[in-house]
């Protein structure tokens, strides 16, 4: 099989840029939707007077105007606190209240509407950033050492290519940014990154064996080397992530979204972008194999 | 020759999987979600008749009862789950009347061989199990107090520099300082000097006739932000002391105005969680009084060590405890222990400008503690209503001279024993709090995610799982089984990892674990991929397997290490949750790196290696 990638590469390019562009212009004027974990929200003691099930209360506050509920037991069964990233206002505890008495069926009592706070702080923006752009310049240092510059220039822009994609896809659509999103981000760069490098180890040894190929030529022999492996790795993440996208439940729904936007993105990047971005930087044979020095012959008698 | 691994190898990839296995198996035991029963007066035991009445009570109730048992500290009732458990508490308090105290708690059920080497089951987090909620209250006027205390000291200093005459400075509960002198010459001269340095305080001045006082306070804006930042620095401080390593999954966030929320995931005990915690303390760093100073100024505190000692100290405070940063005990250069603080910047200046003119005198360091008690009073309606009075405790928990003049960092050395020197280390980071809190609530709280919600979660973590293991067997066949094998292994020993580290696991993270495992094989695939081009390529079976590998390796390596990186450095930037992914992520690179590559070689070795070349099944 040989497929003639490296013909793609300029609609392919188009493609990419597109998308980094929408991304970058959603993410600009639209923004991340933040859940309860970065932005909080109110939190509601009540009392009943018999213990709920708390499946049902569950669901009587889903149907409500209520976002990203929950509903936990409070030292007893028949008191319960609830969570919701809706704004504090000082009506809403008789407005959920009203909700869960449920025109006048249930004994229930408010004990306490009060606003609380994010689960992470500010500290996380700043530094997780900060953290980012390190572990980024490390990244290259260390393909730089292990490959050549032109490599870390792929593979962190390969990198960067897909998490701005797939944080795009999150806020085009106003998919709900919480804590899981958060951890499925960072999941997404490890298996990027993976990707890329098992794709650049392939062309590094290529070089170094078929002498008379063309880079060009040669990538495309080494993408579609490496494609089986791509595919199958690929399909055994995507597999498990519809799974827990399809019958997870509710908690790990955006998680597992998360991650099936990123694989896809990271496989079709792994394929095309960090190939693509080393025939732009014109990469050559003599970029990792040295030129043979020229030896001086001793000719003293 | 060939695919062969010398015995010792074998051994030693038994030994870890032993290792594995043996802390992993706790995990099969969750603990029990139970009742403890225990006596308030010494006249009532918990014994076998009173387990009797307990568990007729419940049947009655149709709650059923798991064990019953009488321990040391009371007794234990055992449920089948947490819905029993909170069902059963207002059944069995009312069977057995007031006389008995009836508290949740998870009992452990691990055996005891196991938990005697240290093994026990990762916890499961909020979303899960549930754990304990506390309330803390911040005291915002004591901050401001506080704040008031440190600035009083500096004002002192600057009148003093300027030769103005004062005679007292005292600063109110209500964060109020007010400066007396005898001459309204003072007066205008202390305003005049006092506005210029410190722009952020209201002044006022008032006067008696024969004694003149400038009162000054915070300015709104400046006392909002005062009781912000002790709010904020209370909140990430808490922050870090219950989730170290980031693998806690614990709940902290502000509630209302001044509150702050901690929910623990695992523990039902709140005694147990109150330690983790840990002290809700101040600091004060001050100067030993000289024999000549002014009675007004002096405060005579007792060492918190219990021995009675006391100590007079001079009012002023040089820097309080949310301006220590670090705390930590080591070793000096002659092995004796030692303890070393950091300061952040603000207060490293503040401890270099006292010290400097301080060298050969003894600094102390307070030691406050915030309390609270608890009274029931009877109201004239008849109801009875807590009334909750809070006081603070302090002690002197170190008085060493001064050797030089201290800057950011400096230590605190002529320590008896290293005991001491991790104690007061403790102390000083429990300290770096910028407001007295306290505890004003503490209850149990229940899972967040409804029973089917997880049944779901789980079943699907579990239906994923099979289908990556059933995907490799049909594409690798033998091999397959070989990667399969891997992965399991794979499981036990990351289980193994997170339960040694107590990490808590919730249904993200176990989704993140199978997720770990669909990117797991990948080391595999690698390797089979390499071993079929070389077998198309026309080697032979043996040659084909060793160069697979081989060749396979650097590219494994590579990428894993690059992964391992950013790992790494997300883990040292990073805080809380991001930590926490970071430590998975690493851990998850590692054992399977090890499995996928060591263990996987091993079965192969075994099962092909050192025999005639045949036909791999691959």
């Amino acid at each position: 099989m040989n497929i003639q990638f490296m013909a793609m590469r300029k609609i392919v390019a188009m493609f990419s840029m597109a998308l980094v562009l929408i991304s970058l212009g959603s993410l600009a004027i639209k923004g991340l939707k933040f859940g309860l974990d970065f932005t909080g929200g109110s939190l509601i003691e009540v009392q009943y007077s018999v213990a709920p099930q708390l499946d049902d209360v569950r669901t009587l506050l889903a149907d409500g105007d209520y976002s990203d509920v929950t509903v936990q037991n409070f030292g007893s069964s028949t008191d319960v606190v609830v969570r919701m990233g809706n704004a504090y206002t000082p009506t809403l505890g008789d407005e959920v209240l009203s909700t869960l008495r449920n025109n006048g069926d249930v004994d229930v009592e408010l004990m306490r509407s009060e606003y609380v706070g994010g689960q992470v702080g500010e500290e996380l923006r700043e530094q997780g950033g900060l953290g980012m752009l390190l572990a980024l310049a490390i990244v290259m240092i260390y393909v730089a050492v292990r490959f050549q510059f032109k490599f870390s220039v792929a593979s962190v822009v390969a990198l960067a290519h897909d998490v701005i994609i797939t944080l795009g896809i999150f806020s085009l659509f106003g998919f709900e940014f919480d804590l899981t999103v958060l951890a499925a981000i960072l999941a997404v760069i490890g298996y990027s990154l993976n990707d890329t490098i098992v794709v650049c180890d392939r062309i590094r040894e290529n070089f170094r064996i078929m002498r008379d190929t063309s880079p060009s030529e040669l990538i495309n022999e080494s993408i579609n080397q490496t494609l089986g492996r791509t595919i199958i790795t690929s399909m055994t993440t995507l597999f498990v992530l519809l799974v827990l996208f399809f019958f997870g439940g509710e908690s790990i729904h955006n998680f597992s979204l998360a991650l099936l936007v990123g694989v896809l993105i990271g496989t079709y990047s792994s394929i095309f972008v960090a190939a693509n971005l080393l025939l732009a930087q014109n990469i050559t044979r003599e970029d990792l194999v040295p030129a043979p020095k020229e030896e001086l012959e001793d000719d003293m008698p | 020759m060939l695919n062969k691994y010398p015995l010792w190898k074998y051994l030693l990839i038994l030994l870890v999987i032993a290792l594995g296995v043996i802390y992993a198996l706790p995990n099969l035991y969750p603990d029990d979600p139970a009742l403890q029963l225990s006596t308030q007066k010494s006249t009532t035991v918990v014994d076998q008749r009173t387990l009797a009445t307990a568990e007729k009570a419940l049947q009655d109730a149709g709650i059923e009862l798991k064990e019953a048992e009488v321990t040391t500290a009371g007794g234990t009732l055992r449920f089948n789950s947490g819905e029993d458990q909170l069902a059963a508490k207002p059944v069995i308090s009312a069977a057995l009347g007031e006389n008995y105290v009836v508290a949740l708690n998870l009992v452990p059920t691990t055996p005891d061989w196991l938990s005697s080497i240290g093994a026990g089951p990762a916890k499961l987090g909020l979303d899960l199990r549930g754990g304990v909620h506390f309330l803390l209250e911040v005291d915002t006027p004591a901050a401001l107090k506080q704040r008031l205390d440190v600035a009083a000291s500096e004002m002192k200093n600057a009148m003093r520099t300027d030769r103005i005459r004062y005679r007292s400075v005292e600063v109110s509960n209500n964060a109020v300082m007010s400066i007396r002198f005898l001459r309204e010459a003072d007066q205008q001269a202390a305003l005049d000097v006092l506005e210029d340095q410190f722009p952020e305080y209201v002044y006022n001045t008032t006067d008696s006739g024969n004694e003149f006082f400038v009162e000054v306070s915070f300015t709104e804006a400046a006392s909002a932000e005062v009781e912000a930042y002790a709010l904020q620095q209370n909140l990430t401080t808490l922050r870090n002391r219950v989730n170290e390593l980031g693998v806690a999954e614990p709940l902290v966030q502000r509630q209302g105005s001044n509150r702050i929320v901690v929910e623990l995931p695992g523990v039902q005990d709140t005694a147990a969680a109150k330690r983790i915690i840990g002290a809700t303390a101040n600091l004060e760093f001050r100067l030993e009084a000289g024999l000549d100073a002014n009675a007004g100024d002096i405060d005579t505190l007792t060492f918190r060590d219990g021995s009675g000692r006391t100590a007079r100290l001079e009012r002023d405070i040089i820097i309080t405890g949310d301006s220590v940063s670090d705390a930590s005990s080591s070793f000096d250069e002659n092995g004796r222990p030692q303890v070393n603080i950091s300061l952040d910047g603000k207060g490293g200046s503040q401890m270099a400008r006292v010290t400097r003119t301080a060298v050969g005198r003894n600094m102390a360091v307070v030691f406050i503690e915030h309390k609270s008690r608890s009274r029931f009073v009877e109201g004239e309606d008849g109801k009875v209503t807590e009334v909750r009075r809070s006081y603070s405790e302090r002690g002197i928990i170190s008085l060493a001279t001064i050797q030089t003049t201290l800057g950011n960092s400096f230590r605190i050395t002529g320590l008896d024993s290293p005991r001491e020197s991790s104690e007061l280390a403790l102390l000083l980071r429990a300290g770096a709090l910028a407001a007295p809190i306290y505890f004003v609530e503490e209850r149990t709280i229940g899972p967040s995610l409804g029973a089917e919600n997880i049944r779901l979660g789980v079943l699907s973590a579990q239906i994923g799982l099979l289908v990556v293991m059933a995907f490799m067997l049909v594409y690798y066949k033998v091999f397959g089984v070989f990667a399969n094998i891997s992965l399991g292994l794979n499981i036990v020993l990351l289980m193994a990892c997170m339960s040694l580290m107590s990490a808590t696991l919730t249904l993200p993270g176990i989704a993140g674990i199978v997720l770990t495992m669909g990117m797991a094989v990948d080391a595999n695939v690698l390797i089979f991929s390499r071993i079929r081009e070389e077998l198309k390529a026309g080697l032979p079976s043996q040659q084909a397997i060793h160069s697979g590998f081989n060749r396979a390796f650097t590219t494994i390596l590579d990428a894993n290490i690059t992964t391992l990186l950013v790992a790494v450095i997300l883990f040292a930037v990073g805080t809380g949750p991001v930590k926490g992914f970071a430590v998975t992520l690493s851990l998850g690179i590692l054992t399977s790196m090890f499995t996928a590559i060591v263990v996987t070689r091993a079965q192969i070795n075994l099962v092909y290696g050192g025999r005639k070349n045949k036909r791999l099944f691959i």
